[in-house]
C-alpha cells in the first residue's frame, strides 16, 4: 500500500505526458499515429498485467475455501479478529496526528520562505526532500539509538520521562515525530503546486492593506486556495501512514499494518483480506479526493 | 471623504546594494491625483509601497496629516490599494471581495452588503455581486479591486500600475473612471506608471523619478513644455537633440538664432532639445535635409529627416505626408521661441543614437 499510494494523487499534479508525445505526430500522417496508438495499448495493457494480477491473485486467495468454491468469510472474520479495531484506530490516530503537525510546520514555513526570504527556497527544498532517500531502516536505527541513549545520571530529570513518554504503547508520538519526517517530501510537493497557482505575495497583500491580520489571513485567504493541495497533501500523509511497516514493526508499536504481519502468520487468508480491504478504502479515498479537486478546480 | 496630505521626507531605501530610493522628499496635498513616473527601477513602486506598509524604508519617514506613520504595519494603515496583477480572492465571490476590508472590521453582514452593491454601482457594474472573479474580464477585476480598495473610505487610495495587464482601449476608458471617481471623492492619489501618457493625461501633477530621486516634480503642461532636466525632457514626450553653439544667452541651431530657456552650460558647443512638433518642414529641391521615413498616425505623421550628419524627428499635420514623402527634399526651421540646451557630453550622443533613432539591428 505505501509503495502504490505516494504515486496516485501525484498525478493529478503532473500534466499527462502522453498528450505531449502526441502533439508533434500528428501532421505526419496515418501510419505513425496508427503505429503510436498500438504502443499506447501495448504499454497500457502490460501495466494493467502488472497492477492487476497481484490484485486479483489476492482476490481469488481470499475467497477460496475448502469446500465451496467462493467464500467471502475471510472479509466476514477481519472485523472479528483479534486487534483489528484497536490497531487501525490506532494507525488512523497516528494519520489525524501526524496530518495536523506536518501541516502546521510546512505550511507557515513556506509562505515565509516565498513572501520574505525566495533565496532560500532552494534550501527548504533540499531538506523537506531528504527523507526521500534516508532509507527507513537507518532512520529508524537511529531512532533507536536516540531511545536507548540514557545515562543513570539522568534518570530523575523530565529528559528521561519525555522519552518514556513519547513511546507509551497507546499513542506513541515517536511515530508521528517520524512519520512527520516521512511525509515532508510528499506534503512539501503538494503545497508547492498549490502555493505556486496561486499569486501568494499579491493576495497577502491584498488582505493585509485591507486590514487582515495575519491568522486571518492564512484562514480566510491562504487555506481556502490551497483546499485542494492540503487535501491532496493530507491524503498522501494518511495513505503513507497507514501503510507504513519498518518503523512501527522494529520499535515493537501495533500499528495497522504490523498487525497485518502479525495476523498472517496465523491467519494468511484474513491478513490477504484485509490488504485488499485496505486498497479499497485507499481507493476509495483517492477517488473523493480527485473529484473534490475537480470540483474546486471548475469552480475557480 | 476627504483626501489626507502625504509627505515623503528623505526616503532612502536599500536593496542588497542598489539603491531603490536615494532621499526622496515630496508633500502630496490633500485631494491631489500625483503621478510617480520613471523608468523600471527608479524607485516609484517602492515608494509607493513605502506609504502602504509593505516595505520599511531605511531612513527617512512617511507621514499622513503630519503624523509619523512609518512604523505602522500595513494593516492599520488608512490607504487602500489597487496591484498590478490581479489581486481579488479567488475563493470569494465579487460582493465578499469587495464587502472584504468591512467584514475584518466586523461590520454587520446587512450592512456590508448594502455597501458592497453601493460600490458596484459606483463602478458601473451593479449585477455582477454573485460572480467570481474568475468570471470577469481584466477590466472587470481592476474596477472591482477598486471598489475593495475604497470600501473601507481610505483617506489616501495607492494605485500601482492598475492598468498595465490591460489592452489599449480598456486602458483608456479605465483610466477616465479612476479619473472621474478620485475628483468625484476627493482622496489624495497616488498612481504609479511608466506610462508617461497615462501621467500626463490623468495626473494634477507628475513626479519624475530617477534612480531614487525626485527629478521633477510639476503638473503636466509644464512638466511637458519647461522639462526641469535633460533626463525629463528626454523621458516625457519625445526630444530632438540638435547641435548648436552658444553666444551670449543665445544659441545657434539650425542656422537660426534662439533665445536659451534655463541654465547656459559653461563649454560653447551644446545640444539644443527641441519637440518634434516644434520643428517644420517644407519642400525645397535645393535644400540638404531629405525625408528618410515618414510613419502616419491620422492627425499627424511623424518625419525622420536627414541634415547632413545629424537626424531630426518631425511631427507634420497628417495631410501634409504626400507632400513630403520619403524622398523629398526639404528644408527644416524651429519655432520661435526659448529652448533648452545640455551641454554635449558623449554620453549625452550615446543617447541621442539610442533614444533618436531606433537601431533595430543592435543586439
Amino acid at each position: 500500500m505505501a509503495a502504490l499510494t505516494p504515486e496516485g494523487p501525484m498525478a493529478p499534479l503532473t500534466p499527462p505526458a502522453m498528450t505531449v508525445a502526441d502533439g508533434p505526430t500528428a501532421p505526419t500522417g496515418q501510419g505513425r499515429r496508427r503505429r503510436i496508438r498500438v504502443w499506447r495499448g501495448v504499454i497500457l495493457a502490460i501495466a494493467a498485467v502488472y497492477f492487476l494480477v497481484p490484485l486479483l491473485a489476492s482476490f481469488m486467495f481470499t475467497v477460496k475455501a475448502p469446500e465451496q468454491d467462493f467464500s467471502l468469510d475471510a472479509y466476514g472474520q477481519i472485523f472479528t479478529t483479534e486487534g483489528f479495531g484497536q490497531s487501525l484506530l490506532l494507525s488512523i490516530g497516528l494519520g489525524v496526528a501526524t496530518i495536523v503537525v506536518v501541516l502546521l510546520l510546512t505550511l507557515p514555513a513556506m509562505l515565509a520562505v516565498r513572501l520574505s526570504m525566495p533565496k532560500l527556497k532552494p534550501v527548504l527544498e533540499v531538506v523537506c526532500t531528504l527523507p526521500l532517500v534516508v532509507p527507513p531502516i537507518t532512520f529508524v536505527a537511529g531512532i533507536n539509538t536516540v531511545l536507548q541513549f540514557g545515562p543513570d545520571y539522568l534518570a530523575s530529570t523530565p529528559f528521561y520521562q519525555t522519552i518514556f513518554a513519547i513511546q507509551d504503547e497507546n499513542f506513541p508520538v515517536v511515530l508521528v515525530l517520524a512519520y512527520v519526517i516521512l511525509a515532508l517530501p510528499f506534503v512539501y510537493r503538494a503545497l508547492d503546486a498549490g502555493l505556486g497557482a496561486i499569486d501568494v505575495r499579491t493576495l497577502v497583500e491584498a488582505a493585509r492593506n485591507l486590514g487582515a491580520s495575519w491568522p486571518h489571513l492564512i484562514f480566510r485567504v491562504i487555506v481556502p486556495n490551497l483546499r485542494s493541495s492540503l487535501a491532496s497533501a493530507s491524503f498522501l500523509t494518511l495513505a503513507l501512514v497507514l501503510g507504513e511497516f519498518t518503523i512501527a514493526s522494529l520499535l515493537h508499536f501495533q500499528t495497522f499494518p504490523v498487525w497485518i504481519y502479525t495476523i498472517s502468520g496465523s491467519q494468511a487468508q484474513v491478513s490477504v483480506a484485509v490488504s485488499v480491504f485496505s486498497l479499497l478504502i485507499t481507493w476509495l479515498l483517492l477517488l473523493a479526493l480527485s473529484s473534490a479537486g475537480a470540483r474546486q478546480r471548475s469552480g475557480s | 471623504m476627504n483626501g489626507a496630505k502625504v509627505e515623503l521626507r528623505g526616503l532612502r531605501r536599500n536593496f542588497a546594494g542598489t539603491l531603490a530610493l536615494d532621499g526622496l522628499d515630496l508633500t502630496i496635498e490633500p485631494g491631489e491625483l500625483i503621478a510617480f513616473l520613471g523608468p523600471s527601477g527608479c524607485g516609484k513602486t517602492t515608494a509607493l509601497r513605502c506609504v502602504a506598509g509593505f516595505e520599511q524604508p531605511d531612513e527617512g519617514a512617511v507621514l499622513v496629516d503630519d503624523k509619523d506613520i512609518t512604523r505602522v504595519p500595513a494593516n492599520k494603515r488608512d490607504a487602500g490599494m489597487v496591484f498590478q496583477s490581479y489581486s481579488l480572492f479567488p475563493n470569494l465571490s465579487i460582493k465578499d471581495n469587495v464587502a472584504f476590508g468591512l467584514r475584518v472590521r466586523k461590520v454587520a453582514a446587512a450592512k456590508r452588503h448594502a455597501r458592497a452593491q453601493e460600490l458596484l454601482e459606483l463602478i458601473g457594474l451593479p449585477h455582477i455581486g454573485e460572480r467570481f472573479p474568475h468570471q470577469l474580464s481584466g477590466g472587470q477585476q481592476q474596477r472591482v479591486a477598486l471598489a475593495r480598495a475604497l470600501a473601507l473610505e481610505p483617506r489616501v487610495l495607492l494605485l500601482d500600475e492598475p492598468l498595465s495587464a490591460l489592452d489599449a482601449k480598456v486602458r483608456i476608458s479605465l483610466r477616465d473612471e479612476i479619473r472621474r471617481l478620485q475628483l468625484s471623492l476627493g482622496i489624495t492619489t497616488i498612481f504609479v506608471t511608466h506610462d508617461q501618457e497615462e501621467a500626463l493625461s490623468m495626473a494634477d501633477r507628475v513626479a519624475v523619478l530617477r534612480a531614487g530621486r525626485l527629478e521633477q516634480v510639476a503638473d503636466p503642461a509644464t512638466l511637458y513644455d519647461r522639462p526641469a532636466t535633460p533626463f525629463v525632457a528626454e523621458f516625457v514626450g519625445t526630444m530632438n537633440r540638435i547641435p548648436g553653439r552658444v553666444s551670449g544667452d543665445k544659441v545657434t541651431v539650425l542656422g537660426q538664432l534662439l533665445p536659451v530657456d534655463g541654465e547656459v552650460p559653461a563649454t560653447p558647443d551644446v545640444e539644443v532639445l527641441v519637440r518634434p512638433e516644434a520643428v517644420q518642414v517644407t519642400p525645397d529641391a535645393e535644400a540638404i535635409g531629405m525625408v528618410l521615413v515618414s510613419s502616419f498616425r491620422g492627425s499627424t505623421a511623424r518625419l525622420r529627416i536627414q541634415l547632413g550628419d545629424t537626424e531630426v524627428l518631425a511631427d507634420v499635420p497628417g495631410h501634409d505626408t504626400t507632400r513630403l514623402a520619403p524622398g523629398t527634399r526639404v528644408r527644416v526651421s524651429l519655432v520661435e521661441r526659448p529652448v533648452l540646451v545640455s551641454a554635449a557630453a558623449p554620453q549625452a550622443q550615446s543617447a541621442t543614437v539610442e533614444g533618436l533613432v531606433p537601431q533595430h539591428d543592435v543586439v
